[in-house]
């Protein structure tokens, strides 16, 4: 048996209306809004926000592997799972590995890990999905995707059941990305609905269906990807599904997210779920892929942890279309680069990434970064490492009109922090009205790309205030 | 310890303009420098027989070479001295040390730097590692603003009253980066750099060098200011964290590097009561927070009345304690690595009763204040005639 032991679904903060796209270039618009990740957040950032919601309340070193989905990796050449890795501190026994090229490769790599799972080389594996996929200015692509992440932890027990896997292989155009493109490519749009998405869904489904002999009536659910809701109204019916049976796909308040669209929809299910509960599962790509996840008992609630709903309502609008192209980076712009090194960045990739700080064994000081010399006591080399919170307060900040910072990112907040439980921290904010910024507000701590120094990307905490705090 | 009160002369001092010197080099503004202490001194470079050049930038200059190069006084011993803002008068303690232990006559202490030569609008950044990125200047001295406002209630409008005070001051001085006075509106309207921190906040950015003649009293007396050397009573450098903001309980609101030096220094001069003791003070006022804080920290008042002193009146060149008389690293400028040598320059010529500004009335003890990094490294000097 293989189970969904948890999971859990991350929403970039800020959002952008359609309206404003549509007019920034006076083309037709969409109604709604989508999701837009900031000019520091990519698939690598985003999926270890949905890892960390995942495993809030799971010790890390019981996981066996991590699988990585995206069609926008960060690195062409370099693994992105084994960054997912190091920022959730997770062993380094463990297999990583990226699944990429299609959107469908959220549940390629939930097979995957199923069949990992099954097999018995792992106990449980964490797949985290996260895109944030490139749409060509001026079209209606801009106004369609949406940015996020969510994760899943497979192991052999869990509240959900996965099973009865279903695959269909299609070679349709649509969409794709040469490696020589900057944005997403479609296809005849109805051409694809119909010899692509319908005839892959729907073949996948009732396979599926017909496999676990399950009726229309005997699901409670249909989580169907689907970039165009109308298509995705069609599915349904043609799958015999009524309205209330199908789960929202999102479009209207975050827009198409691609690869983890699929994960994402199923994580908003499961928040909603009850216990006998089945949910048909089919996630379009390439083909298409579908799986039944049955729900055995309700997930125990974890304190802190996050559901979908939290991260749809802690939103914040972008003024314009202007902040999205800067965001984008869309714009060719002479930037300043700051020196890095990957033999610090690795030397240091503990503290940096995993977030490690350290204890003295004398006076109980907790400090960042690791010393050698305690910098209370003066007693050398009586340090153990420990693993910081991922949270804090303000002690003093300022906001910094000088160095960094873009458009909306200007002033750059930067805040020394009090560690929850002691110790300093110093870090950016983001995601944040600078004007918000006040000594003693609770921030919590957010992997980010900082910069791209000696052209490798350079990831680091920032601060932003407490979402849902 | 023998310390080196009483032991150490000041003989000449020279101080180029400070400002945007763009048609200048660091070789034009140290020659500058250096042959006007020389000649105040009534001494030659010949004369010289070592020297510690105060630089902070590799850009300015690199090695001993940034002094001898430029006088051509090759194959004198020379070293290029680097602790941060405080490079200058750091130049000046191994002078000092050089002069009291005997091994040199004389001796010069100097610092030069050429900001605008780096062709960045404030100071370089080098901000390469992902923990350590962004961390400017201005931005490290708002954190104690911020936290200043916090618990003592002070304000954007505190933090201008020094602003105005310096300007009124350097207004007054002709080698003074800025000859133009401000208003308290003027620093309310400025700019934002690092909030709270504005333009006016913010010390001037500029090119310039200082110089002074160092030897032991006995041998100024027989030199041309033999009738007003001035003497030092102490002097005193203490280096503390590179990295307050991580820094597990720093509260912020003053420099440990700064009172540690204090205390050194005062205890070597025999100071009980600073504030009544010393005449008047250049202190570093790389930010005007930074001289609210320094105020404190030097013992001049109680910390969170320091702002209220200003107000006051207090620091004024006619107050209790005048500050910076000169217009201070706000408004004379701040070349880094000539400003500690630049503020002994200008306390030595306030104990001689020869300002080239403001003159303060009758001062018997001049101290100088020089604070580099994130307020990591701190070295005082007092100066004053002989007994």
């Amino acid at each position: 048996m293989v189970a969904i032991a948890s999971y859990g679904a991350y929403i970039p903060t800020f959002r952008l209306s359609r309206q404003e796209m549509s007019q920034a270039w006076g083309i037709p618009g969409v109604p709604g809004e989508r999701s837009v990740a900031n000019g520091d957040e990519d698939s690598i950032t985003m999926a270890v926000a949905a890892g960390f919601e995942c495993l809030a309340g799971i010790d890390p070193a019981s996981i066996d592997g991590v699988y990585f989905a995206s069609t926008t990796p960060p690195y062409t050449e370099k693994q992105c799972a084994s960054v997912v890795a190091g920022a959730l501190d997770l062993r380094k026994d463990i297999f990583t590995a990226d699944f990429t090229d299609s959107i469908r490769s959220a549940t390629v790599a939930i097979r995957a890990a199923y069949d990992a799972i099954e097999s018995g080389s792992a106990k449980s594996v964490l797949v985290v999905a996260a895109d944030n996929r490139p749409a060509e200015p001026e079209t209606m692509w801009e106004q369609l995707l949406g940015d996020g992440a969510a994760a899943f932890l497979l192991s052999k027990e869990g509240p959900a059941t996965v099973r009865g896997f279903q695959s269909v292989t299609s070679d349709v155009i649509g969409p794709w990305r040469r490696s020589v493109d900057h944005y997403v490519r479609a296809f005849e749009p109805k051409l694809e609905t119909q010899y692509g998405y319908m005839a892959s869904m729907v073949a996948a489904a009732k396979a599926l269906a017909e496999k676990e002999s399950l009726g229309p009536k005997d699901i409670s659910k249909g989580v169907f990807s689907a970039g165009d809701p109308r298509a995705h109204a069609v599915l349904g019916r043609q799958l015999g599904l009524e309205m209330p049976q199908l789960q929202d796909t999102g479009f209207l308040l975050l827009g198409n997210t691609g690869t983890p669209q699929v994960l994402m929809m199923l994580a908003a299910a499961l928040d909603a779920a009850k216990a006998g509960d089945k949910i048909l599962v089919a996630n379009y790509g390439d083909g298409a892929d579908a799986l039944l996840v049955e729900v055995n008992d309700a997930f125990p609630a974890v304190p802190g942890k996050r559901p979908l709903q939290t991260y749809l309502m802690t939103k914040r609008m972008l003024p314009n279309y202007n902040a999205y192209a800067s965001f984008r980076k869309l714009m060719d712009r002479d930037r300043f680069v700051p020196k890095s090194s990957p033999v610090t960045y690795w030397r240091d990739s503990k503290m940096e990434l995993a977030l490690y700080g350290a204890r003295c064994r004398k006076c109980g000081t907790v400090q960042y970064p690791l010393p050698r010399v305690c910098v209370e006591c003066g007693t050398k080399d009586e340090l153990d490492e420990i693993k910081l919170p991922r949270k804090g307060t303000v002690f003093t900040f300022t906001l910094d009109h000088l160095v960094g910072g873009e458009y909306l990112s200007t002033p750059v907040p930067r805040i020394v922090i009090e560690l929850e439980g002691g110790g300093r921290i110093f870090m950016q904010m983001t995601d944040c009205d600078p004007k918000e910024v006040s000594i003693g507000m609770p921030v919590e701590f957010t992997l980010r790309r900082l910069h791209e120094g000696a052209e490798f990307h350079n990831y680091y905490w920032k601060c932003q205030p407490v979402r849902g705090g | 310890m023998p310390g080196i009160k009483d032991r150490v002369a000041i003989a000449g001092v020279g101080c180029t303009k400070f400002g945007e010197i763009w048609e200048k080099d660091q070789e034009d503004l140290l020659v500058e420098a250096v042959y006007e202490a020389l000649d105040d001194a009534g001494i030659t470079p010949q004369d010289i027989e070592a020297a510690w050049v105060g630089v902070m930038y590799s850009f300015t200059g690199m090695s001993g070479g940034t002094f001898v190069e430029p006088m051509k006084l090759f194959g004198k011993p020379v070293t290029r001295v680097e602790n941060f803002c405080a490079s200058g008068m750091d130049a000046f303690r191994n002078a000092s040390y050089a002069v009291a232990a005997g091994v040199y006559d004389i001796v010069v202490a100097c610092g030069v730097e050429k900001l605008m030569d780096e062709g960045s609008s404030g100071l370089p950044m080098e901000g390469g590692h992902p923990v350590m990125s962004g961390t400017s200047a201005p931005a490290m001295f708002a954190l104690a603003a911020s936290r200043a406002f916090h618990e003592w209630g002070w304000t954007k409008e505190d933090l201008a009253h020094v602003a105005v005070k310096n300007h009124k001051n350097g207004v007054a001085h002709p080698k003074a980066h800025f000859r133009r006075a401000i208003t308290v509106d003027d620093v309310l309207k400025a700019p934002m750099i690092a909030e709270p921190l504005g333009r006016f906040d913010c010390c001037a950015m500029s090119d310039g060098a200082a110089a002074v003649v160092v030897t032991r009293p006995e041998i100024a007396k027989t030199m041309k200011h033999k009738d007003d050397y001035v003497v030092a009573k102490a002097n005193a450098l203490a280096v503390d964290t590179l990295f307050p903001m991580w820094r597990p309980g720093f509260n912020w609101l003053g420099f440990p590097a700064t009172k540690k030096a204090a205390a050194m220094a005062y205890e070597e001069a025999g100071i009980k009561d600073p504030r009544k003791e010393i005449s008047f003070a250049e202190i570093h006022d790389c930010f005007t927070i930074t001289e609210l804080l320094n105020m404190g920290d030097l013992g001049f008042v109680d910390p969170p009345k320091a702002a209220e002193a200003v107000r006051d009146g207090m620091t004024e060149v006619e107050g209790d304690i005048p500050l910076n008389p000169s217009g201070g690293l706000k408004c004379f400028g701040h070349p880094i690595g000539a400003t500690g040598c630049r503020m002994l320059y200008e306390v030595t010529k306030q104990l001689q009763g020869r300002a080239d500004g403001m003159q303060v009335k009758n001062p018997r003890l001049g101290l100088a204040h020089n604070l580099g990094g994130p307020a990591s490294v701190c070295s005082v000097t007092i100066l004053g005639r002989p007994d």
